[in-house]
């Protein structure tokens, strides 16, 4: 009986082994051959050149200007879409939790409408809301948060109510209310600190989600650094790559801090 | 410790079609401690969500300390609350969670953590202050909840069925210590609870509640003792009920004449008859037949069944159990005491 449960622990741990290799293989070849392709010289040589120029900046800005200005549009991109998406949903999250659970259905089917839109019908509608916003606020590719913003919704939401369902947020709430806390306060100093990890992974997601957003972008005629990607791979090849993989290895540093921090959730809350 | 009284006038709320309260009026002197009785349903938990500010009534006053509080919102009532469910902030140990109300008021950080030693002393959680929520069991918890809701020294306690979510070993135990706490400390407390032995256990009067009203309000003995309605009387403690007739001011049930508890139009009624009321004797001659025993400790409860299918519940010392075990012949004798009836 002993010797049947090593075995097929055994025949178990192998097979596992054997997934483990494949989906390695099959996800680090393509970013080993990147990494190749940047680091090939004249004659099939060694060469660091490109990684050198990606770090210099000063250099970065001066050889790839479409390149830099993707970066930095991007980087704002970022920044705003992770502010608006959470100045807008983690309140309206909590005060529907807490006043008008009713909606609480249709909060969330809006906030998952936008992944059942194709970009391409998005762009199509957006297209005469930009041009409001150009009228309004100019043309500028930062704009775009706006944008990102509706498509971060349905992983932002997903995070944020996930964190929610874990806290009785009704009765901390009370709780708080009862000893003398306003409704900022409560938000501050007792909803927040305990949807920490939910609210650090709709960030991430809303990160990951604009750093690898391309369609909109390029329909739209505005610059980020997928669009500067695109344009670069027509003149410079080895650095459209580099920057890829950079921007593919940052995605994936993200959503690791993003499992990490939902691993020490759990293990917080098993501390009993 | 700036204890105050507590006067809601004529409090009404409905939820939908559902009527929580219905002219709702409750007294509380300083110092007092109020137990809110009732089934489910029945308002309780409303009338001290609108008491907390929690929730807002449709018409009434709440008079806390001489002045209307009705439109005061809730984090300025200067009330202290423990809830039914777990409510201490996970992210924050028992010390900082006890501190919670002081930081609001600012006050400064030595008389915040003296203030939350002492509190955490008085629910003897002294050693527990860096603890956190999870690490603390249900009563645990609970205990720091009653001492964050005290370190503020509010002017009102509200206990919303605190004890429920906890064993009933544990119940019991904190039951009486929010008791000596609360004589301790002598804040004007509101306690709600669907538990007869813990309200009578405790309170100073208790208020059974019905349909969004009271029913009655009185010490535990007169609630007891004394019930004023066959609602309270049904709901407080177990009755019997048997057929009887009025005449006058007494009840006849089983031979025996009861004095009446109020007036009663004469007639046929129903007499609830406390099971403490009631004794048994072994006599082969009675119409009684024993047909079930319950060994509760140091008392019991003998079924007996009577003629007319009729049944009574009487509760005797156990040490008499010999004598009646299930089939004996018995004869059932009402003690003279005042009943309340039903018609």
């Amino acid at each position: 009986m002993a010797g049947l449960r090593q075995r097929r622990a055994r025949r178990q741990s192998v097979l596992r082994w054997v997934v483990v290799t494949l989906f390695g293989v099959l996800f680090l070849l393509p970013l080993f051959a990147m990494l190749e392709f940047t680091t090939r010289g004249a004659g099939g040589s060694l060469s660091f050149e490109t990684w050198r120029v990606f770090f210099d900046w000063a250099a970065l800005g001066e050889t790839y200007p479409i390149l830099w200005t993707g970066m930095k549009a991007s980087f704002w991109l970022v920044l705003l879409s992770v502010a608006l998406t959470l100045v807008l949903l983690v309140p309206t999250v909590v005060w529907v939790r807490l006043r008008l659970p009713r909606l609480r259905r249709l909060v969330e089917f809006v906030s998952l409408l936008p992944l059942t839109i194709p970009a391409i019908v998005l762009v199509v509608g957006l297209a005469p809301v930009y041009a409001w916003v150009v009228y309004f606020v100019g043309g500028s590719s930062v704009t775009l948060f706006f944008a990102y913003t509706i498509l971060a919704l349905p992983f932002a939401y997903r995070a944020i109510d996930a964190g929610l369902s874990a806290i009785d947020v009704r009765t901390l709430s009370e709780a708080a209310r009862s000893l003398g806390a306003g409704w900022a306060t409560v938000m501050w100093k007792v909803v927040l600190p305990n949807i920490r990890s939910a609210v650090l992974s709709a960030a991430f997601l809303t990160v990951a989600l604009v750093l690898g957003e391309f369609t909109i972008a390029s329909l739209l005629n505005r610059d980020n650094i997928q669009v500067a990607i695109n344009q670069l791979g027509k003149s410079s090849a080895t650095m459209s790559v580099a920057v890829s993989l950079a921007a593919l290895v940052l995605a994936f540093a993200l959503l690791f801090l993003l499992s990490f921090a939902g691993r020490r959730r759990h293990r917080e809350r098993k501390t009993s | 410790m700036t204890s105050a009284g507590v006067r809601l006038e004529g409090l009404r709320r409905q939820f939908g079609s559902l009527r929580a309260l219905d002219g709702l009026d409750l007294d509380m002197a300083p110092g007092e401690l109020v137990a809110l009785l009732g089934p489910s349903g029945c308002g309780k938990t409303t009338a001290l969500r609108i008491l907390a500010g929690l929730e807002d009534a449709d018409s009434g006053r709440i008079v806390v300390g001489g002045k209307d509080i009705a439109n005061v919102p809730a984090n300025r009532r200067d009330m202290g609350m423990v809830f039914q469910a777990y409510s201490l902030f996970p992210h924050l140990t028992a010390a900082e969670n006890v501190e919670f109300g002081l930081r609001l008021r600012r006050q400064n950080a030595a008389t915040r953590r003296q203030r939350a030693r002492e509190v955490l002393e008085l629910v003897g959680l002294g050693a527990h202050g860096d603890r956190y929520p999870q690490q603390l069991s249900g009563g645990q918890q609970q205990r720091v909840a009653l001492a964050r809701a005290l370190a503020i020294q509010p002017q009102v306690l509200l206990l919303d069925e605190p004890l429920s979510a906890l064993d009933a070993k544990v119940r019991v135990q904190l039951r009486e210590e929010i008791r000596r706490i609360q004589l301790e400390v002598g804040t004007t407390t509101l306690f709600v609870t669907h538990d007869q032995e813990e309200a009578l256990a405790i309170a100073d009067r208790v208020g059974v509640m019905r349909a969004g009203r009271l029913e009655q309000i009185g010490s535990p003995e007169d609630i007891y003792r004394s019930p004023a309605t066959p609602f309270v009387a049904e709901f407080v403690g177990l009755s019997n009920r048997l057929p009887g007739r009025v005449t006058g001011d007494v009840v006849e049930v089983l031979d025996a004449k009861l004095p009446l508890v109020g007036a009663v139009h004469s007639g046929p009624v129903t007499a609830l008859v406390r099971p403490e009321s009631v004794d048994v004797t072994a006599d082969p001659t009675g119409t009684g037949r024993v047909v079930a025993v319950s060994f509760l400790g140091p008392t019991a409860r003998v079924t007996v069944s009577l003629p007319d299918d009729a049944i009574v519940v009487a509760q005797l010392e156990s040490a008499r159990l010999p004598e009646l075990p299930p089939g004996t012949p018995v004869r059932v004798i009402l003690r003279p005491v005042p009943v309340v009836v039903s018609p």
